[in-house]
């Protein structure tokens, strides 16, 4: 028998600790992890989104009890949840409403990232699990929305499913065996449901994990960008740091207090938010037969599908070879490795060609998932000296203020129908947007920097 | 840059009428009444015409007639006076009416209207709006196969259903369109049309070629005065949102329940809120 263990506690809680190390847990990951103590508003996303994955697994449970999985009784049986199952409403709103707040709390909780530098070394895993858990939410979102199988529902699928045909060679075998059938029909739904109720959350919740394992075998960033275990006292305990339990605890209380204020609103007051949550056209049972005349994606898709949709041969041709010329050039000029210009000419050689070559169609899939895909590159093209926005020059809030206006933008033209105006603003906002990351090696490396102090910045409440 | 300031031009327009546009209606809607959906009585009055007058075509199928106790009227009340295509009152408002039947007799399958004050709201307007809207907006067309046309919903398959107590009228619908040659798909001017209903259906039709090519295509409906109904123009209108207020509770029966319990959800988290607040305050006193 191995040697027994020695355990501070004692009664049942020893008896655990004998077996499990449930106080250990207890202690590494709240009582005496400790955080810096000069968290802001921002940091209060990353413990919303925790809540809202939570609320979005119970009442998913819930759902999934009376909801059928079936092309025939979808659409019939979310509306025997929302009028015969007792509060089958208030469990379904809080699902269609938590949807749309789980992005809403992510983006703010990315954005977040993105203003402290929190991707910076030594936090890049952190921020790479954070990637996949953002992929995952999309996959777990899109394949979610076809099951109450309204027309938006179907043809969102159908379209979005349809973009895979573009692919040279073995595009449309591959769509097809994506939906199960030559169009979305019951095969599909039926796969989307396996899908959306156990693989997909199987993954998020593993990516969860792996992101908070993470963060805590580093210890948080914070709004300064420096390190708190730098400055150590003399029991080892950083002097900016502060136990998570209690004090980021209560803390998070608050912030859940205010967020269930917005959340409650939404849910009793507007749970379609005006068209943007629940889409009215999802009131319509699916019909294959029926295209409906404007087809979106639901609000937190439309930036990415802005991007697809700019993606014309017009905009490859006139727009996109002479920026990658430019890009190309800027990199011969300036990097230092021969590598890196290497790389620059042969994947801008490759594109151009390709753009020739290949339909614009499969440039468009390609750039919608380049625009998701460059945000790994995050933690190695930001150069910055300064982590955190406060000790970076003044022209830099600024490109991070022009890089959500061209978020906010792609969004709004996303909903709209196609018109010259807005593939005219979606395709600047498309350009825009991946010269933001591709030029971030340059511009985070230009103009003074303050100086980033040796200690947080905080004030005593 | 010329592209760049005709683009921000077009963009100034289509967000100061974006509304308009989203819904791409070419008739305006007008405002239902929305005290009428905690109107007991007009609720109640709105469920017996729907049970008389829709639910012979229309389904409601995800509605069940016993859940009419949610608008005051007991079991009883139901089995006596309302129901007419079922059994039970524990069973949904389906109708008889066959798929086939129904398609070729009007063209197109009457929708299930369970949901479909929800499926029929718009940047332009609620559900409710717009079914408040159509049902009013009917006139005599002799070019349709059932003599009626809607302003709102052109060549609908629907005729119109309250034509005894609303009267019978004409419209106008003036029109300015570009012209394309059929040959070669090109734009070769404008032309403004006059497009006249009288109160029997006749159709007549003016048009003229516009000078200059300086024109927008547009459509506007005018409705003339009905004409011989039961009811007046005001009565008529009374009962068509009683009618628009129950389609619109029964697409969402929950609703009132739900708004009414919001107040209590947010009351508490107020409350709540403050004690989280001053309970982060007490901690945090000590962090210097």
């Amino acid at each position: 028998m191995a040697q027994e263990k020695t355990v501070e506690t004692t009664g049942l809680l020893g008896w655990i600790d004998h077996r499990f190390p449930l106080t250990k847990l207890w202690k590494e990951h709240l009582s005496e992890y400790y955080a810096p103590k000069n968290f802001n508003f921002w940091y209060f996303f990353g413990s919303l989104a925790m809540l809202v994955l939570v609320l979005q697994i119970a009442t998913g449970i819930v759902l999934t009890m009376h909801y059928k999985p079936d092309a025939a009784q979808a659409f019939a049986s979310v509306e025997y949840i929302m009028r015969d199952v007792p509060w089958g409403w208030l469990i379904r709103y809080m699902h269609s409403t938590g949807a749309s707040a789980f992005f809403v709390v992510v983006y703010l909780h990315m954005f977040r990232g993105l203003l402290y530098g929190s991707y910076r070394k030594p936090r890049e895993l952190i921020w790479i699990f954070g990637c996949m858990i953002f992929l995952a939410l999309m996959a777990e979102a899109f394949m979610g929305y076809l099951l109450p199988w309204g027309q938006m529902s179907y043809w969102g699928a159908q379209v979005i499913v349809n973009l895979f045909s573009a692919i040279p060679f073995i595009g449309p075998e591959l769509s097809i065996w994506i939906r199960g059938d030559y169009v979305v029909g019951d095969a599909t739904l039926n796969r989307f449901f396996s899908f959306h109720v156990i693989a997909v959350p199987l993954v998020l919740l593993g990516l969860v994990v792996a992101h908070i394992i993470a963060l805590h075998e580093v210890g948080s960033n914070n709004p300064d960008g420096i390190e708190i275990k730098a400055k150590k006292g003399a029991d080892g305990i950083p002097l900016d740091g502060i136990p998570f339990h209690p004090y980021y605890t209560v803390h998070d209380i608050l912030g859940v207090a205010v967020f269930l204020m917005a959340f409650s609103a939404i849910l009793f007051f507007a749970p379609e938010f005006g068209g943007y949550f629940l889409e009215y056209n999802n009131f319509i049972p699916a019909d294959p037969l029926v295209t409906p005349p404007h087809i979106a994606p639901v609000w937190y898709f439309t930036p990415f599908y802005s991007i697809l949709r700019a993606t014309t041969e017009d905009f490859l041709m006139w727009w996109m070879i002479p920026f990658l010329i430019a890009f190309t050039l800027l990199v011969l000029v300036s990097a230092r490795s021969g590598l890196s210009k290497a790389i620059a000419v042969a994947v801008s050689a490759v594109l151009i060609v390709g753009f020739f070559v290949i339909d614009a169609k499969f440039w468009g899939v390609v750039a919608m998932g380049a625009s998701v895909m460059i945000l790994f590159a995050l933690p190695w093209i930001d150069q910055s000296p300064a982590r955190s926005i406060r000790y970076r020059p003044a022209f830099h809030r600024w490109l991070y203020g022009i890089f959500v206006v061209v978020f906010f933008v792609l969004g709004y033209f996303g909903t709209l129908s196609p018109s010259p105006t807005n593939e005219f603003f979606s395709k600047i906002g498309t350009l825009i947007y991946f010269a933001f990351f591709l030029l971030m090696p340059w511009w985070s490396t230009m103009g003074r920097f303050k100086p980033v102090p040796d200690r947080v910045t905080f004030a005593a409440h | 840059m010329k592209n760049l300031v005709k683009h921000l031009a077009a963009l100034v327009s289509a967000l100061s009428i974006g509304s308009a546009f989203a819904a791409g209606a070419a008739y305006p809607l007008d405002h239902f009444p929305t005290e009428k959906l905690t109107q007991q009585a007009a609720l109640q009055n709105g469920a017996k015409l729907f049970v008389n007058y829709c639910l012979n075509c229309h389904g409601a199928a995800l509605m069940r007639y016993n859940r009419l106790q949610d608008i005051g009227l007991t079991d009883e009340q139901v089995k006596r006076s309302l129901l007419f295509t079922a059994e039970k009152v524990g069973e949904p408002m389906k109708v008889a009416i066959r798929a086939a039947d129904a398609k070729e007799w009007f063209g197109a399958l009457p929708p299930d209207l369970s949901v479909i004050a929800r499926a029929r709201s718009s940047g332009a307007g609620s559900g409710a709006d717009w079914l408040y809207t159509y049902l009013r907006s009917y006139f005599r067309d002799s070019t349709r196969p059932h003599g009626w046309n809607n302003v709102l919903f052109e060549n609908v398959g629907m005729p119109h259903v309250f034509w005894e107590q609303q009267g019978s009228r004409g419209a106008t619908l003036e029109e300015v369109r570009e012209v394309v040659d059929e040959q070669t798909g090109k734009a070769t001017g404008f032309v403004k049309s006059v497009v006249t209903f009288d109160a029997n259906g006749v159709r007549s039709e003016k048009s003229e070629k516009l000078d200059g090519r300086n024109h927008h295509a547009s459509r506007h409906w005018t409705l003339s005065a009905p004409a011989g109904g039961n009811m007046s123009q005001a009565q008529y209108d009374e009962t068509v949102a009683d009618l628009v207020a129950y389609i619109t509770y029964m697409s969402d029966p929950t609703a009132q329940t739900r708004t009414r319990l919001g107040v209590w959800v947010m009351l508490f988290l107020g409350v709540f809120t403050v004690i989280a607040w001053y309970l982060n305050r007490e901690y945090w006193k000590d962090v210097k």
